[in-house]
C-alpha cells in the first residue's frame, strides 16, 4: 500500500519518538501526542487520577495562560481533545494544515512546562465529577460495563478499580501528586507524537526539532506488568442501577495479550463479528430474532475498542434483556453458541463477511483524519509499529475458522466473570 | 504518589529560557473543488453524487419527506423504519445481511418527525449491490408479521431505554413546552402506540409515504459521478410514483417566555435547555448569526463555556447550536448541571445572553470564529461519511454542494458589526424560553427566586 511506504519513524536525542504520515488530499493535518501511561498506573487512593490530569493538560503552561491552548486551536480554525485509556492517555488536533507548526508548538510547551496550579486543580476536579455525574450517576447503565466489568474479572488494583475515580479520590487530589506523575510519566522519551495529512516531511522533521528538541530527556519510568491469573472459576457481581429500566448483563473473559498473540488476538476480534455483527450474526440470530431473549447484544475486544491496551485485556458480551428472561437463560444461550463454534468452525462465507466488514471498517477509520492520526501513534506506543496499522486488514484476512473455533473454545464458562445489572425498581 | 526526587509544580512551570511566542500560521491552501453531479431524476428524486476517492469506500445517505398527522404515525414510522430492511419478496433478513456484510457494507434506517433517513456504506466495488438492495427494500418490503411483532416488541423495550435517560427526557419537555402537540414534538412514539402498530398499517404506510418525488439520495465516494446518475437511474428504475413526498407541516415561530422547571425526583444532575427562533442557511444573515453562535456557546472557546465550565466548574458541558427544521431555524442552548449550581449556571446562562447582545463580541472574538467556522468545515468534509452528511443536511434548504464550496468565502466576508446586529436581533434573553428538568424540591426555590421561571409538566 503506498501509504505505508509514506509513514517514516524516528526519534529525537530526548527520546521522543516520531511518526509522519503525510497524505495530501485534503489541507489538513492531525497532530497528537500519546503518553504511555493510563488508568492502570494510578496508584491506590488515586482512582481517576490520570484522567484528571488529562484535563490538567489543557489548563496552562510556562508560555500560554489559561484558556489559551482553546483559543489557539480553534481560532487557528482547529479541533481538539483528549482521552485517558487503561495504558495510554492521548491528545490531539485537526487543523487546517497552515496551523501545523502552532499545534506543534502547543504539545511541545505543555510537554516542556504545564502551569499546574491548586485553583486549576479545584476547578477541574468540579468538571471532572460533573463529566461522572453526566456519564455515569445520572444516566441508566452509566459505566456499563467498562466500570463496573474489571472489579468482577480482575483481583489487583491497577485492573479492578473504576479508572474515572471515585469522587473522594478525586478531591484529595494533590498538587503534589500532579507534580510527581508528571515527572515520572510525561517525559519525552514516554512520549509518541504523531503528524499525520497533508504537511512536506523534511518541512515536519524541522519544526519538530524546533520545537521538541530542547524539552529535556527524563528517564524511562520502570515498566510494569499488570498480569494477573484468569479466575480460577466462574466469578459474579451485581450492581444497582437506579435509572435502568431493564436489566442486564455483562461477561468478561480474559483474551490472549494483543501485543505478544496478536494473531490470537485477531481471532477474538473475528469471534466478535461472528458472534454479534449484523443481523446474520450467530448471537445476533438467536437471542434478538430467533427466540428472542434480549434487546440488544454486542461482543468485542477491549472494553473501548480494540488496540487501546497492553496485557491483560478483556473480552466482553454485554445484554440488556427483558425482566421476564433470566440470566441464566441468556448466558447458556451464550455458552451453547460457544460451544458449536469451538466444534464446528465457522465456513469461508461467514468469515468473509467479517472480514470484509474489517476491512471496510479499518478504511473509513482512516479517512478521518483524527482517527487516523490517533491509530498510528497508538500502535507505535503500544506494538512499536504504527505500518502495522496497514497490514491489519490482510492479518484480519488470514484468520481461519480453525483460529475462530480455537478462540470461542478458550471463552470458558468455568473462567469468566458475569456482571449482572439489577434496575432499582426492583424488576426480577 | 511520591516518586523520589520528582520536581515541584511551580519548577514544572518554568524554564531558563521563558515563556516563547506562539508561530504565526503558515499559507492556506483552499480545499480542492468536488466534482459532482446533481440532478433530478425521471422518478422526481434528486441525486447529488460526489468523487471523493481518499479510500476505496462509498457512502449513501437518502432521506424522505416522511410527515404525517394521523395519530399513529409516530409509532407506525418508527415500527416500519425498524423492519424496512427485515424482508422482501426477494431476500430475507440473513440475506441482507450477507449480502451487504460481502461488500463490507451496511445500510441503516432512521426516522424523525421529518424525514426517514437510510444511510449505507461499503467497499465503492459494491455499490451496485449496495443500490439493489436499497432498491429492494423500497419497492418490496415484506414486513412479514412476525418481523413486524418481534421489531415492536423490542422498539418497546428501547422507548423504555430512552426514556430513562435524562437527556431524552429533557428534550422530550423542551419540545413539548414549545410547540404543544405539533408532529415534530413526536420524536419518539409512545410506547402504547406502539403496540396498536398492524403489519398491514405498516405497509399502507410504506405505500403511501415511502416515494421518491422531493427525496434527495447523496452519494459520496470513490466513484464516478458523471456514470452514477445513470447506474442510480437503473438501479432505482421500479420506485416511482406521481405524487410527493409528504412534508412535515410547518413549526410555530418560537416566542421567549418563562422556563419550566420540570421535576424529575431524585436526579443528582439537572438538564437546562433554552432555544429562540432563529435563521435557516439561505437566510443572507445566517454567516452572521452562524459566528454570533459560535461567540456566545457554538465552540469551547466560547463566553459560554468559559464562564461556567472553566471558570467555575459548573457543568462538564455547555453548548449552543442551531437545528434546522423545513424552511426555518431555531438556536437552542445546553448545559447539565449538578442541582447545587443549577440555578448559578441558568443566572449566567442569561446573564451571557445579555451580554452577547448588547456588549458586542470584539474584532479578536470574531476573528477566533470565522477561523474556526472555516477550519471546522474543512475538517468535518475531509472524509467520505463527514462529507456525505454534511450534504445530505444542506440538501433539506434545497441547497448542495456549491453551498459548502462558497460558504467559507461568505464567512470571511462577515464584518464585526454584522454579527452584533445578530447578536442584539437574535440573542437577546427576551427571545428565549425553555426548561430545566432536574429535583424539583431541591431546585425550585432559587430557579423560581431568579424570575421567569415556573415550575410544572410540559404541555398543560
Amino acid at each position: 500500500m503506498a501509504e505505508t511506504s509514506r509513514t517514516s519513524r524516528f526519534t529525537l536525542d530526548n527520546g521522543l519518538r516520531v511518526v509522519l504520515a503525510p497524505d495530501p488530499t485534503a489541507p489538513v493535518v492531525g497532530v497528537a501526542v500519546h503518553y504511555d501511561v493510563g488508568f492502570r498506573s494510578e496508584p491506590e487512593g488515586r482512582t481517576g487520577f490520570a484522567h484528571l490530569f488529562e484535563h490538567l493538560m489543557f489548563q496552562g503552561s510556562e508560555s500560554l495562560e489559561k484558556l489559551a491552548h482553546f483559543k489557539i486551536v480553534q481560532s487557528s480554525g482547529g479541533t481538539f481533545n483528549g482521552s485517558t485509556h487503561p495504558d495510554y492517555t492521548d491528545y490531539y488536533e485537526v487543523l487546517p494544515s497552515a496551523a501545523l507548526e502552532r499545534a506543534l508548538f502547543l504539545e511541545a510547551d505543555r510537554m516542556r512546562a504545564p502551569k499546574l496550579t491548586r485553583e486549576n486543580l479545584a476547578n477541574q476536579i468540579d468538571v471532572v465529577k460533573e463529566e461522572i455525574r453526566l456519564n455515569v450517576l445520572n444516566r441508566p447503565y452509566g459505566g456499563f460495563p467498562w466500570i463496573l466489568l474489571p472489579p468482577v474479572l480482575y483481583r489487583t488494583f491497577p485492573n479492578a478499580h473504576n479508572g474515572y475515580g471515585d469522587f473522594t479520590d478525586l478531591e484529595q487530589a494533590s498538587l503534589d501528586d500532579c507534580a510527581a506523575f508528571f515527572d515520572t510519566y510525561y517525559s519525552p522519551v514516554n512520549a509518541v507524537l504523531t503528524v499525520a495529512g497533508d504537511f512536506d516531511p523534511d518541512r515536519a522533521r524541522e519544526l519538530i526539532g524546533k520545537h521538541f528538541g530542547d524539552v529535556p530527556h527524563r528517564p524511562v519510568p520502570p515498566k510494569r506488568s499488570f498480569a494477573e491469573p484468569p479466575p480460577s472459576g466462574e466469578v459474579r457481581g451485581h450492581h444497582t442501577d437506579p435509572h435502568a429500566p431493564l436489566p442486564a448483563l455483562a461477561v468478561g473473559y480474559r483474551m490472549p495479550d494483543p501485543v505478544g498473540e496478536l494473531d490470537a488476538y485477531l481471532a477474538n476480534l473475528v469471534l466478535a463479528g461472528v458472534l454479534t455483527d449484523g443481523d446474520g450474526s450467530r448471537l445476533q440470530q438467536r437471542l434478538v430474532h430467533r427466540e428472542p431473549l434480549v434487546t440488544d447484544i454486542g461482543a468485542g475486544a477491549g472494553l473501548f475498542g480494540p488496540f487501546e491496551a497492553r496485557d491483560p485485556d478483556t473480552f466482553s458480551i454485554t445484554a440488556i434483556h427483558s425482566p421476564d428472561v433470566t440470566a441464566e437463560r441468556v448466558l447458556t444461550a451464550i455458552d451453547e453458541e460457544l460451544e458449536k463454534l469451538a466444534a464446528t468452525p465457522p465456513d469461508a462465507r461467514e468469515l468473509a463477511k467479517v472480514t470484509a466488514r474489517w476491512s471496510a471498517s479499518l478504511h473509513a477509520e482512516h479517512d478521518r483524519l483524527m482517527s487516523r492520526t490517533l491509530s498510528l501513534g497508538a500502535f507505535e506506543l503500544l506494538y512499536g509499529d504504527p505500518s502495522l496499522v496497514h497490514q491489519l486488514p490482510d492479518r484480519i484476512a488470514a484468520v481461519t475458522g480453525a483460529d475462530v473455533a480455537a478462540a470461542a473454545k478458550a471463552l470458558r464458562p468455568d473462567s469468566r466473570a458475569v456482571l449482572l445489572v439489577e434496575p432499582e425498581g426492583g424488576a426480577k | 504518589m511520591t516518586t523520589v526526587g520528582h520536581r515541584s509544580a511551580e519548577e514544572i512551570g518554568r524554564t531558563a529560557g521563558g515563556p516563547r511566542p506562539v508561530p504565526e500560521l503558515g499559507a492556506q491552501i483552499a480545499a480542492a473543488d468536488l466534482a459532482h453531479v446533481d440532478t433530478v431524476l425521471a422518478s422526481g428524486l434528486r441525486l447529488l453524487a460526489v468523487r471523493k476517492p481518499t479510500v476505496p469506500l462509498v457512502e449513501l445517505r437518502l432521506r424522505i419527506p416522511f410527515g404525517g398527522a394521523e395519530p399513529l404515525h409516530a409509532a407506525t414510522a418508527e415500527v416500519l423504519a425498524e423492519t424496512m430492511l427485515t424482508g422482501t419478496t426477494r431476500r430475507d433478513r440473513v440475506e441482507i445481511d450477507t449480502e451487504l456484510a460481502l461488500i463490507g457494507g451496511e445500510l441503516n434506517t432512521v426516522v424523525d418527525p421529518e424525514r426517514l433517513t437510510i444511510s449505507g456504506n461499503g467497499l465503492a466495488t459494491g455499490l451496485p449491490t449496495l443500490l439493489d438492495v436499497l432498491a429492494d427494500a423500497l419497492t418490496s418490503a415484506s414486513y412479514v408479521d412476525d418481523e413486524v411483532a418481534r421489531e415492536s416488541a423490542r422498539l418497546v423495550e428501547r422507548l423504555a431505554v430512552s426514556r430513562t435517560q435524562p437527556r431524552v427526557i429533557a428534550r422530550e419537555a423542551l419540545l413539548r413546552h414549545v410547540y404543544g402537540d405539533h408532529p415534530a414534538t413526536r420524536e419518539m412514539p409512545q410506547a402504547s402506540d406502539v403496540e396498536q402498530v398492524t403489519p398491514e398499517a405498516v405497509r399502507t404506510l410504506h405505500a403511501a409515504s415511502v416515494l421518491p418525488r422531493g427525496s434527495v439520495l447523496v452519494i459520496v465516494g470513490d466513484v464516478d459521478p458523471e456514470r452514477i446518475a445513470g447506474d442510480v437511474e437503473r438501479a432505482l428504475s421500479g420506485w416511482a410514483s406521481d405524487r410527493p413526498a409528504a412534508a412535515m407541516p410547518g413549526l410555530p415561530e418560537v416566542t421567549g417566555g418563562d422556563l419550566l422547571l420540570v421535576p424529575r425526583a431524585g436526579a443528582v444532575q439537572s438538564q437546562i435547555r433554552l432555544i429562540a427562533q432563529s435563521l435557516p442557511r439561505t437566510d443572507p444573515r445566517y454567516p452572521a448569526l452562524q459566528l454570533a453562535n459560535l461567540t456566545y456557546g457554538g465552540y469551547f472557546s466560547s463566553r459560554l463555556v468559559e464562564n461556567i465550565r472553566e471558570d467555575k466548574g459548573y457543568t462538564y458541558s455547555a453548548h449552543s447550536g442551531f437545528e434546522f427544521t423545513g424552511t426555518t431555524a431555531t438556536v437552542g442552548v445546553d448545559a447539565d448541571t449538578a442541582n447545587e449550581v443549577t440555578a448559578a449556571a441558568l443566572l449566567e446562562t442569561r446573564y451571557e445572553l445579555g451580554r452577547l447582545a448588547v456588549v458586542p463580541p470584539t474584532a479578536e472574538e470574531v476573528e477566533s470564529v470565522r477561523q474556526y467556522a472555516i477550519g471546522s468545515l474543512l475538517t468535518a468534509t475531509s472524509s467520505q461519511a463527514g462529507l456525505a452528511s454534511q450534504l445530505a443536511a444542506l440538501t433539506a434548504a434545497g441547497l448542495g454542494a456549491e453551498w459548502l464550496a462558497e460558504h467559507p468565502r461568505r464567512v470571511a466576508e462577515v464584518t464585526v458589526e454584522e454579527v452584533a446586529q445578530a447578536a442584539l436581533d437574535f440573542f437577546a434573553p427576551a427571545r428565549f424560553t425553555g426548561v430545566v428538568v432536574g429535583d424539583a424540591d431541591t431546585l425550585a426555590p432559587q430557579l423560581t427566586a431568579l424570575g421567569g421561571v415556573a415550575v410544572g409538566e410540559p404541555g398543560q
